[in-house]
């Protein structure tokens, strides 16, 4: 076994960042805002080998929009710099930024509010997606209702400020996860599963299953095991690990609940089919218990080594039918005229979860989203010197932002539940990266007068943009 | 039957057709069939793929039923980040 350890400069170097695009966007739109085509022609930077998430960009682009003429056609383009590597929601905010920067636009010349023109014109349950297949419950639309009512889009501007909007869509997936439910005696559970949590996935994952067995959740200990510790599961990603693995946890706890029925039934000496499991307790239908009124988990766990040995629940399975997941953020930005900085005032993440198993992880996904979103739209790049070295190697100089760039941002959980989950989950953790590009764009946009095509809307270039339209006055 | 539509490169294997017929219970069929039908495209019938059936989205999974009357699309494969 070989172990590599790379510096943080050869991590910049050779590792990866997400693709640089070029591309080109066209929608014809009535003048009553209903669009009737799109257009993009995609053109995604590979590096030095193929592989660029292209194909994802392509089919994104315009699935907000249930349009009856779109096309969307990518390129891969290897060029002489490093290999890009997969960044949330690949593709998906490199093609959503210029769709919803264009859409923007449309909507000021047509003079129509932005999140009406969406609405007009928004992707529904049974709409034929742009990439093929018909959509089944989304929640598009109620992001951009739930937008439009917000405070935030009801709140006035001060001179020279600005306020942008732009939705975003993401796949999420499912596929191979396995869990398993070790009880103790002492009445508590051990759940294990081999998908790292990278977004507080054990404590949602331990919610559903103390839901599901009926006791408290601090009797559930989520952990995650070793590779070879369980069945074969694909790793945490694809905003997948509390829909699919959450699903195999519900049935793991069902197949747990399943055999503390079967141990009741033997200590009754009844037909398991007379065992119902209520609120964490094995009770008969008839009403009338054995010796006892009722056998709690804890009952049955402490007598497990006596009525047929250790109590383990286990399911396995490639889980399907993940459900995509919409947003629609709000942004108001101020621009320093003088050293072109760009400042978010005020941030709203509106975005459909299925199910928000754990309200307060499902926002901190919509915050990290956002704020990454946001440092790519200001700040993030790979800057070359003229011999193609890469001069900002190092988070001194690769600027992400900080604490103290942003504001709090705010959030809105919609649900919109996915049928393919035993609670309506659907993945959340991608999709918040998608509209900031687009949202911060179009916000900068209404503050200036200066609609920038090329990002990150750095304060160089955005000092040059001010400069160049003033001259040019 | 079911209605079937390849898209992204596909078409490029099966002479620019992107809409057809094809008698299929399951995936696995569908991607046989289509194979014996398109030789030139058999060899992108891989894991590649996603499969969606009446808007369903199937990664990896050759059992899972098509109805006589679904509707199919193949599409790229979908990862993640």
């Amino acid at each position: 076994m070989v172990k590599m350890v790379m510096t943080r400069e050869e991590v910049f170097k050779a590792s990866g960042p997400a693709s640089g695009a070029n591309m080109r966007v066209k929608i014809g739109a009535t003048r009553d805002g209903r669009i009737t085509a799109g257009e993009a022609i995609l053109h995604y930077q590979a590096g030095a080998f193929q592989g660029s998430p292209v194909p994802p960009g392509a089919q994104c682009a315009f699935a907000p929009y249930d349009l009856e003429h779109v096309r969307a056609v990518g390129f891969d383009v290897l060029v002489n710099r490093p290999k890009v590597a997969a960044y949330r929601a690949p593709g998906a905010p490199i093609s959503e930024y210029a769709v919803e920067s264009v859409v923007d636009e449309v909507a000021k010349k047509l003079n129509i509010d932005p999140i009406e023109f969406r609405l007009k014109n928004a992707s529904r349950e049974g709409t034929k997606a742009s990439h093929g297949p018909k959509f089944g419950p989304i929640g598009l639309v109620e992001t951009l209702e739930a937008a439009q009512a917000h405070d935030h889009y009801q709140s006035p501007l001060q001179p020279g400020q600005g306020r942008g909007v732009a939705s975003g869509y993401w796949f999420n997936i499912g596929g191979q996860s396995s869990v398993t439910l070790n009880t103790s005696e002492d009445g508590t559970v051990a759940l294990v599963v081999g998908t790292p949590d990278i977004g507080g996935s054990r404590a949602s994952l331990g919610m559903m299953v103390a839901e599901e067995l009926g006791v408290e959740l601090d009797k559930v200990r989520p952990m995650i095991g070793d590779t070879s510790s369980l069945g074969y599961n694909f790793l945490t990603g694809g905003s997948r690990t509390t829909f699919a693995t959450g699903k195999v946890a519900v049935d793991a706890a069902r197949d747990l609940v399943s055999q503390l029925r079967e141990r009741a039934a033997k200590i009754w000496d009844v037909p398991v089919g007379d065992i119902l499991w209520h609120n964490g307790e094995a009770l008969q239908k008839n009403g009338r218990g054995g010796p006892t009124e009722t056998l709690s988990f804890r009952d049955l766990a402490e007598s497990m080594g006596k009525t047929g040995g250790p109590l383990v629940g286990q399911a396995s399975e490639n889980v399907q039918g993940a459900a995509p997941s919409f947003g629609t953020h709000v942004v108001d930005v101020d621009v320093d005229r003088e050293t072109g900085r760009v400042e978010i005032l005020r941030y709203t993440v509106v975005q459909d979860a299925g199910k928000a198993i754990h309200p307060s992880y499902v926002e901190g996904q919509y915050q990290g989203g956002a704020v990454q979103g946001i440092g790519w739209a200001l700040n993030e790049e790979y800057i070359y010197d003229s011999e193609g070295r890469l001069e900002n190697a190092g988070f001194l100089d690769y600027r992400m932002p900080v604490c103290s760039d942003v504001p709090m941002i705010d959030t809105v959980i919609v649900e919109v539940p996915n049928p393919a989950h035993p609670y309506g989950v659907k993945g959340v953790g991608e999709t918040p990266i998608v509209p900031p590009l687009a949202a911060i764009s179009n916000a900068v946009a209404d503050a200036l007068g200066i609609r920038f095509s090329e990002l990150p809307m750095s304060p160089p270039r955005v000092l040059a943009a001010i400069a160049a339209a003033s001259s040019s006055k | 039957m079911a209605k079937v539509t390849l898209t992204g490169n596909l078409r490029l294997y099966t002479a620019g057709v992107t809409e057809l017929e094809i008698k299929a219970s399951n995936i696995r069929e569908l991607l046989r069939n289509l194979g014996k039908q398109y030789p030139d495209l058999a060899a992108q019938l891989t894991d590649d793929l996603a499969v969606a059936i009446d808007g369903k989205i199937y990664q990896d999974d050759w059992f899972a039923a098509i109805g006589p009357d679904s509707e199919v699309h193949l599409m790229p494969r979908i990862g993640g980040g």
